[in-house]
C-alpha cells in the first residue's frame, strides 16, 4: 500500500442480510486533501464511513487508514481519525468544556494540556466565551450545559470535539446542517484550512455548492458503487462537454474574418456566433491565444469566460443516466 | 477506562435519580430501625446475637422486617442504575462519538458496570452503617466479632444481589433500543420474581401433587416442590441467604419442617461456618446469575453495530 493515500479501500463490501449496501468499493483519498463523498440517500456513504472507523466490520475487502487496518487495529485508527456523525450527541447535563475534556481524556491527552487544548479548539470553531457562558445573571458566571445550546452551537462543538485529538484524518458527515449562512462560511473556511495543518478531510454532504467550494476531489456513490472519482473540473468536462473546454467571447458585431482567424488557432474546434458572442469549443485552455487574436483583429474584447462546471450539473447528469 | 468510570460516577452522584434513591434508602433504614425499636424488647434474643436483632426484628406486620424491605428495594436501585446505561447513550448520539475515540469497546460497558457497583456499595454500606450506629445508641449492646462478620457478609450479599439486577437492566439496555421498554421489562421481571413466582410455584406444585386428601408425606413433598420452584427467583434466594446469615437461631434448616419437628427444635444458633455453608449455594447462584447477565450484555454489545442515528 502506498503511503500517499490517507484512505484507501480495496473491494470494500458490506452486506446486511443478503442486501449489498456497499459493493466492492475502491476509494482513494490522498494525504492532505479535502475529499467530497457524495451520493443520494442510502447510497452507502455512512456505512462506508463506519467501516473506515472500524465501528462495523466489512463483509469483504479491506480498508486502510493511514496504513492501518480499521478492522484489525481499530485503536490505532481511531487515534488518528476524527469522526463527526450526522446526528452528533453530547452529554446534555455537562458543559461544553466538560464534554471536550472527557473526549480529550479518552484520547489520552496529557492532563496539564487538556485545558489549553480545549480553549484552542473552542476558539477554532468560533465558540466565544459569551456563547459558552450562562447569561442569566452577570454576577454569578457559570458555563451553560450543552442541553441549552442551539443546533448550530452543538454542530460547532461537534467540530471542536473532532479537532481536540489533533487527527490526521477528519470524517465529517453533513457538518453544515443546522448552521446559519455565516456559520456555514466560517466552517467551510475552517475545513479549507485543515489540509494546510496536515489533516485530510473527508466530507460527506448533500450541499453540492459547499462541497464544490472546499473539495479538491470528489467521489460519487450510487447503490454502494463508486460512479466517478476525480477533481470537479475534470469530471465536469468529461461529463458535460465530452472532455472539451468551452470558451465564450463577447465582442461587438463579429464578422466572418474574425471567426476564420479564431478557427485557425491550433486546438480550436467548433465556433458558433450568437449575436455579439462567440462560443468556442477547444481542446485545451486557449483563452490567451483567442484574446490576442480578437484584439489583433481590432475587435473590442468586452468579456471572456471559460465555462465552469457546477457540481450540480455533474451530479444531476450522472443520476439522470442511471 | 478510568476516564469513563470517573465520568459515570460523577453522573450518578449529581443526578436527581441518585438523590431520590438515596432518600428511599434512608427512609427504609429509618422504618426498619423504628420497627426494631418497637419489637426488640419483646423478642427473646439469644446471647451473642442481640445486635443482629436490630436488623431482623419485625415490628409492624405490614412492612415486615428490614431485610424484607431491603430485598424489595435493592432490585429497584439496581434497575434504576442500569436500565438506560447503553440505550440512552445510543439515542443521545453520544455512543458513536465515544466509540470513535481510541478506547476498547468493552471499557465503556465495564466502566458503567463498575460505576454502578461503586454507587450501589456506597448506598448499601451507608445504610448498614447508619442502622448499626443508631442501633448501638438505641440498645447500647455492642456487636460481637461474629455479628460484625455476619453483617459484613450481609453487605457483600446485598451488593451482589443489587449487581445482579443492575446487570439484568444493563443487558436489556443493550438489547433494546428504547429506554422505556428496557425499564418496563426489568420492572416486569422484578415484579414476577417478587410476587407472582410464589403463586405460580404453588399452582405448579398443586398440579403435580394435589393437596386434597393428601397424606402428610405428600403435603411435605408439595411444599418442597413449591419451594424448589420459588428458588429460581433471585429474590427468594437472597431472602433465604439473608435469613441464614442474620437469624442463625430460627434457621435450623432452610427446608421444610413439620409442626411436630418445630416443637422439638432447640433454639441453638448455628455457628458462622455452618451458616456460610448453608447459604453457599445461594451465594454462588446469585454470583453466577449476575455474571451470566453481564457476560450476555458484554457479548451482545461487542457485536452490535453502532450507527449515529
Amino acid at each position: 500500500m502506498s503511503e500517499e493515500f490517507a484512505i484507501e479501500t480495496e473491494g470494500l463490501t458490506k452486506r446486511y442480510d443478503g442486501v449489498t449496501v456497499v459493493d466492492h468499493l475502491n476509494l482513494h483519498v490522498k494525504d492532505n486533501e479535502v475529499f467530497g463523498l457524495l451520493g443520494p440517500n442510502g447510497a452507502g456513504k455512512t456505512t462506508t464511513i463506519l467501516m473506515l472507523l472500524g465501528l462495523t466490520e466489512p463483509s469483504e475487502g479491506t480498508a486502510r487508514v493511514c496504513g492501518y487496518n480499521p478492522t484489525r487495529e481499530p485503536i490505532q485508527v481511531k487515534r488518528l481519525i476524527g469522526y463527526l456523525p450526522e446526528k452528533v450527541g453530547f452529554y446534555e447535563n455537562l458543559t461544553a468544556r466538560e464534554n471536550l475534556k472527557f473526549i480529550a481524556e479518552l484520547n489520552g491527552v496529557a492532563y496539564g494540556e487538556i485545558g489549553r487544548r480545549v480553549d484552542e479548539v473552542l476558539e477554532m470553531v468560533g465558540l466565544t466565551e459569551a456563547e459558552v457562558m450562562e447569561n442569566a445573571s452577570a454576577a454569578r458566571q457559570r458555563e451553560k450545559t450543552v442541553g441549552k445550546y442551539s443546533r448550530g452551537m452543538k454542530q460547532r462543538l461537534g467540530i471542536a470535539d473532532v479537532l481536540i485529538k489533533k487527527p490526521k484524518v477528519v470524517v465529517l458527515d453533513e457538518p453544515t446542517s443546522g448552521l446559519d449562512p455565516k456559520g456555514i462560511n466560517q466552517l467551510l473556511d475552517l475545513i479549507a484550512e485543515l489540509p494546510g495543518m496536515g489533516t485530510t478531510v473527508v466530507l460527506s454532504s448533500h450541499q453540492l455548492y459547499q462541497v464544490q467550494r472546499v473539495c479538491h476531489n470528489i467521489g460519487i456513490l450510487s447503490k454502494g458503487k463508486m460512479v466517478i472519482e476525480g477533481s470537479i473540473d475534470q469530471l465536469g468536462r468529461e461529463a458535460m462537454a465530452g472532455g472539451r473546454f468551452s470558451i465564450e467571447v463577447e465582442t461587438v458585431e463579429p464578422n466572418e474574418a474574425l471567426i476564420k482567424t479564431v478557427q485557425t488557432i491550433k486546438g480550436v474546434g467548433d465556433v458558433q456566433v450568437e449575436e455579439n458572442r462567440l462560443l468556442i469549443s477547444t481542446d485545451t485552455d486557449l483563452r490567451a491565444e483567442i484574446s490576442k487574436a480578437v484584439v489583433q483583429m481590432d475587435f473590442p474584447l468586452i468579456q471572456m469566460k471559460i465555462q465552469e462546471f457546477s457540481l450540480d450539473d455533474i451530479y444531476m447528469k450522472y443520476f439522470k443516466e442511471n | 477506562m478510568t476516564a469513563i468510570l470517573r465520568k459515570e460516577l460523577a453522573d450518578y452522584f449529581t443526578s436527581i435519580r441518585f438523590i431520590i434513591l438515596f432518600a428511599m434508602m434512608l427512609g427504609v433504614s429509618a422504618v426498619g430501625l423504628w420497627a426494631a425499636s418497637q419489637g426488640i424488647r419483646n423478642t427473646n434474643l439469644p446471647e451473642g446475637f442481640i445486635f443482629l436483632g436490630l436488623f431482623t426484628t419485625p415490628g409492624i406486620p405490614l412492612f415486615g422486617s428490614l431485610p424484607v424491605l431491603i430485598a424489595l428495594i435493592v432490585p429497584l436501585i439496581g434497575i434504576a442504575l442500569g436500565f438506560d446505561a447503553i440505550n440512552s447513550e445510543r439515542t443521545g448520539g453520544t455512543l458513536s462519538r465515544v466509540l470513535s475515540q481510541p478506547i476498547y469497546r468493552d471499557s465503556v460497558i465495564n466502566g458503567k458496570f463498575l460505576a454502578g457497583i461503586v454507587t450501589l456499595s456506597i448506598m448499601v454500606g451507608t445504610m448498614i452503617l447508619l442502622i448499626s450506629g443508631y442501633g448501638l445508641r438505641m440498645i447500647g449492646v455492642p456487636p460481637t466479632a461474629e455479628e460484625i462478620i455476619r453483617l459484613f457478609m450481609y453487605l457483600v450479599l446485598t451488593i451482589i444481589y443489587g449487581a445482579f439486577w443492575m446487570a439484568l437492566a444493563i443487558l436489556f439496555s443493550v438489547v433494546l433500543r428504547r429506554i422505556a421498554s428496557s425499564l418496563l421489562i426489568s420492572l416486569g421481571i422484578w415484579l414476577f420474581f417478587s410476587i407472582f413466582i410464589l403463586l405460580v410455584a404453588q399452582a405448579i406444585a398443586n398440579a403435580f401433587i394435589p393437596t386434597v386428601d393428601a397424606t402428610q408425606a405428600e403435603l411435605v413433598r408439595n411444599g418442597e416442590l413449591a419451594q424448589m420452584i420459588t428458588r429460581t427467583s433471585p429474590i427468594v434466594l437472597y431472602q433465604e441467604a439473608t435469613r441464614g446469615l442474620l437469624t442463625p437461631v430460627v434457621v435450623g434448616s432452610l427446608g421444610m419442617l413439620t409442626m411436630s419437628q418445630v416443637a422439638y427444635m432447640i433454639p441453638n444458633p448455628l455457628s458462622l461456618g455452618q451458616s456460610i455453608l448453608l447459604i453457599w449455594p445461594h451465594l454462588t447462584s446469585l454470583i453466577s446469575l449476575s455474571l451470566i447477565c453481564f457476560a450476555a450484555s458484554y457479548v451482545v454489545f461487542m457485536r452490535q453495530e453502532i450507527r449515529a442515528t
